[in-house]
C-alpha cells in the first residue's frame, strides 16, 4: 500500500514541450504569416534564403560584369582574362567610340526607328482590332475571329513568307521588319478579352447618349484599358527591339542592320564588319579595343528594355493573365 | 477559349434595339435584365447589319488586310512546295512535278537528323526545363513579405525581355573558350574549356540558357494560379491536421494542375519548334549534328542553298505537323476533362 501510493506521489508532470520565446518565435513567424500556419524551421528558412539569393544573382551577376566591363579599360579585361568583376580604372572610352557615328551608332538610330514606328503601328492596329471583333453580335465578327485564330496554330512558313516579301520588293527596306508581323492573334485576343469584360452597362449608356464606336473606344474603353493595352504595347516594343533574323532574311545591306543584327556578327560571332563607315567599330588597333566595346554594344541593346520594364512591369499579371487564361 | 464561347442568343441583340419593334417578343419576356438576351430571333437583312456595325469593320480592317497578306497569301504560297519552282520563272510559271519535293523530303537523312534533334531537344527540355517556373512559383509563392516578394519577381522576369543575341553572347563570354572560367582555369594551370562549341554539352547549355532567359517568366502564370487560392482552403485542412507536404499535396497543386495541363498540351503542340532564334545563332559554332532542327534546317536549304521548293515541302510538312500536335494534345486534354485550349462553345 504504502509503496503504492508513493509512486503515485512521484509519477512525474508531462514533459512540458520545449518554447520559444515569444520574441523569438514573433521574429521567426515575421509579419505576414497566417495564424493557422506552424512556426517555420529555422533552417528551412536559411536554406529557402540562400536558394532566393542564388537565384536573383544568377539573374543580376551577369548583367554586372557586362555593365562593368563596358565601363573598363582593355587593360582591365587582359588582368580579368574576360568579364571583369572586380571594378578597376573606369572609362566611358568604348561608348564614346561606339555613339561617334559608324555603324553602331547607326544600327541604334535603326532600331530606335523600326520600334517606334513598328510598335505604334501594330499596337493601334491591334487595339481597333480587338475592340472591332468585341461587341457581341456585330457583324462577320465569328469568321474574322477564326481568321485570326487560325494564324495562331498553322503558321504560313518561313520559305513562302520570304518570297513573298521579296515578291513585293521589300527586301533591304525597312518595312520588311515591320509589316510581316505586324498583328500578332494572341495580342489581339488578349486585348480583346480585356475589352469584353469591361462593363456592358458602362458603354450602352454611352451608346444612349450617342456615341459611336470611334468615340466609345477613345474616351471609354481606352481610358479604362491603360494597362493591358501598355503591356501589349511592350510585348510589340520588345519584339521589335530584339529581333534580328528577320533582318538577317531580308536585309541584305548591312548599312542597314539593325543594332540586334550587329551584336549578333560583330560580339557573338566576332566578325569584323566590313564596308565603308565601320572604322569605328573594326577597332582592333584602337585604344580600346574587343570586350569593352563589344560590351558597350550590348549595354546598349539592353538599356531600352532596362529604361522601359519598370514602367509597365506593374501591370503584368493583369495583362498577361487575363490573356493567358480567357484568351 | 472565351472567343468562342458568346452564345448564339444574343448574336442579334444590340442591333435589335436599334432596328425597333420588339415590342410582340418582349410581352412575353419577364425579367427585364436578361431582355437582351431573349430577344427573339429576328433575322435582319445582313447589308443592315453590315452598315450598322460598318465602324466595327473598318476598324477591323487594316488588322484583317495584314493578316490577309502577310499570313494568308503566304500560307497559299506554299504551292512552290509541288513545283519545280525558280525564283527567275516565280511561282506562276514554275511548274507543278507532284509530290517529288516531299520525296525528297523524306528520303533526305539531314531531314530526319534534323527531326531526330528536333525531338530530343523538346524532350529534354520538357523533363529539364518544364518543371522548373513551377518549382521557382512554389518557392516564391512561399516568400512572404510583399515587398520582397515583388522584387524578387521582377527580378526573375527580366532576362526574358532581353533578345537571345544577348543571351547567347552573355553565356559565350562566361562559358565560352575566351570566356572568363575558362581563362581563370587556364590561369589557374587547367586546360581551358569551351561549352559554346562542344556538341556533347549542347543539350545541357540551350537548357541552361533557355532556364536563365524564361525560367523566371514562366512563373508569372503558376503564381496567378496560386493567388486564386481561397485560404481558408488551407486553414480548413490545418484543422484536419494536414502539414506543409499535405497542404502542398492537396491543396496548392490541384490549384496550379489546370494551368500546368494548359501549358503541357502547347508544348507538345510545340514540339516541333525549338527556339529557332537560339539555335541558329549556335548552329555555326557548335556543329550541324547537335545544332540543325527542322526550322534551321528550312532556312539553311531554302534562303541560304536556294532549294526553295524542296525547303517549302520540309516547311508544310513541320507545319501540318505541328498543327496536328497541337489538336491532338488539346483533345487528349478534353479526354482526361481539362479544359484545355480552346474548346467548342
Amino acid at each position: 500500500m504504502r509503496i503504492e501510493s508513493e509512486t503515485v506521489a512521484v509519477k512525474p508532470v508531462p514533459k512540458q514541450p520545449y518554447r520559444r520565446s515569444a520574441r523569438y518565435r514573433a521574429l521567426l513567424r515575421g509579419k505576414n504569416r497566417p495564424v493557422w500556419e506552424e512556426d517555420p524551421n529555422p533552417l528551412g528558412l536559411v536554406v529557402k534564403g540562400v536558394a532566393l539569393l542564388v537565384i536573383v544573382l544568377t539573374v543580376l551577376f551577369p548583367l554586372y560584369t557586362v555593365v562593368l566591363t563596358s565601363l573598363s579599360t582593355q587593360a582591365d579585361v587582359v588582368r580579368s582574362g574576360g568579364l571583369v568583376i572586380v571594378p578597376g580604372g573606369l572609362s566611358l572610352s568604348a561608348y564614346t567610340q561606339i555613339l561617334s557615328g559608324g555603324i553602331v551608332t547607326r544600327a541604334t538610330i535603326v532600331s530606335i526607328g523600326i520600334t517606334t514606328v513598328g510598335t505604334v503601328l501594330s499596337t493601334t492596329v491591334s487595339v481597333l482590332a480587338a475592340y472591332g471583333l468585341s461587341r457581341p453580335g456585330s457583324f462577320a465578327h465569328r469568321p474574322v475571329l477564326f481568321l485570326f485564330l487560325i494564324t495562331m496554330f498553322f503558321g504560313a512558313g518561313m520559305i513562302p513568307t520570304y518570297l513573298l516579301v521579296s515578291n513585293l520588293g521589300l527586301i533591304d527596306s525597312y518595312w520588311s521588319l515591320i509589316l510581316p508581323g505586324a498583328v500578332s492573334a494572341f495580342n489581339v485576343l488578349i486585348l480583346r478579352a480585356f475589352f469584353m469584360g469591361i462593363d456592358r452597362s458602362i458603354t450602352d449608356a454611352a451608346r444612349i447618349d450617342g456615341a459611336g464606336d470611334w468615340r466609345i473606344l477613345g474616351q471609354i474603353v481606352l481610358p479604362m484599358s491603360k494597362a493591358v493595352v501598355a503591356v501589349v504595347a511592350l510585348f510589340y516594343g520588345v519584339g521589335y527591339w530584339n529581333a534580328f533574323f528577320n533582318a538577317m532574311l531580308y536585309i541584305n545591306d548591312n548599312a542597314k542592320w539593325p543594332l540586334q543584327l550587329v551584336l549578333r556578327s560583330y560580339v557573338l560571332q566576332g566578325v569584323t564588319l566590313p564596308g565603308s563607315g565601320v572604322g569605328q567599330v573594326d577597332v582592333d588597333d584602337g585604344a580600346v579595343t574587343g570586350l569593352p566595346v563589344k560590351m558597350a554594344v550590348m549595354v546598349l541593346a539592353i538599356i531600352p528594355i532596362l529604361v522601359v520594364y519598370p514602367m509597365v512591369q506593374r501591370h503584368f499579371t493583369k495583362g498577361v493573365i487575363f490573356g493567358a487564361i480567357k484568351g | 477559349m472565351s472567343v468562342a464561347s458568346s452564345t448564339p442568343s444574343t448574336e442579334e441583340a444590340p442591333g435589335a434595339a436599334d432596328t425597333g419593334d420588339t415590342a410582340a417578343g418582349m410581352a412575353s419576356t419577364p425579367p427585364p435584365e436578361h431582355r437582351a438576351d431573349r430577344v427573339p430571333h429576328r433575322k435582319i437583312p445582313w447589308t443592315t447589319r453590315m452598315r450598322r456595325d460598318r465602324s466595327l469593320l473598318i476598324m477591323v480592317a487594316p488588322a484583317v488586310l495584314l493578316l490577309a497578306v502577310f499570313a494568308y497569301v503566304p500560307m497559299a504560297g506554299n504551292v512552290v512546295a509541288w513545283q519545280e519552282y525558280s525564283p527567275y520563272v516565280g511561282i506562276r510559271n514554275s511548274p507543278f512535278i507532284g509530290w517529288a519535293n516531299f520525296e525528297r523530303v523524306f528520303t533526305n537523312p539531314l531531314f530526319l537528323d534534323a527531326v531526330l534533334n528536333t525531338l530530343v531537344i523538346t524532350a529534354f527540355q520538357l523533363v529539364f526545363f518544364f518543371p522548373v517556373p513551377i518549382v521557382l512559383a512554389l518557392l516564391l509563392n512561399s516568400v512572404l513579405t510583399p515587398g520582397l516578394r515583388t522584387t524578387i519577381q521582377s527580378i526573375v522576369y527580366l532576362p526574358h525581355f532581353f533578345s537571345w543575341v544577348i543571351v547567347v553572347t552573355i553565356f559565350q563570354q562566361i562559358f565560352g573558350g575566351a570566356g572568363v572560367l575558362a581563362s581563370r582555369m587556364r590561369d589557374a594551370g587547367y586546360s581551358g574549356f569551351d561549352l559554346m562549341t562542344n556538341p556533347d554539352t549542347f543539350l545541357l547549355l540551350i537548357t541552361a540558357q533557355s532556364v536563365w532567359k524564361d525560367a523566371g517568366w514562366g512563373i508569372i502564370i503558376f503564381l496567378a494560379a496560386l493567388a486564386t487560392v481561397d485560404p481558408q482552403l488551407y486553414e480548413a485542412s490545418v484543422v484536419d491536421g494536414a502539414g506543409r507536404w499535405r497542404r502542398m499535396w492537396h491543396v496548392t497543386l490541384p490549384a496550379m494542375r489546370p494551368v500546368i495541363i494548359l501549358l503541357l498540351i502547347l508544348r507538345l503542340g510545340d514540339s516541333l519548334t525549338v527556339g529557332f532564334e537560339q539555335l541558329i545563332l549556335q548552329r555555326g559554332a557548335v556543329g550541324v549534328d547537335v545544332a540543325e532542327v527542322l526550322d534551321t534546317f528550312v532556312y539553311y536549304q531554302g534562303v541560304v542553298n536556294g532549294d526553295w521548293a524542296f525547303a517549302a515541302a520540309a516547311g508544310l510538312v513541320k507545319g501540318l505537323v505541328s498543327l496536328a500536335l497541337v489538336l491532338g494534345a488539346n483533345k487528349l486534354a478534353h479526354l482526361v476533362g481539362e479544359a484545355g485550349v480552346y474548346q467548342r462553345a
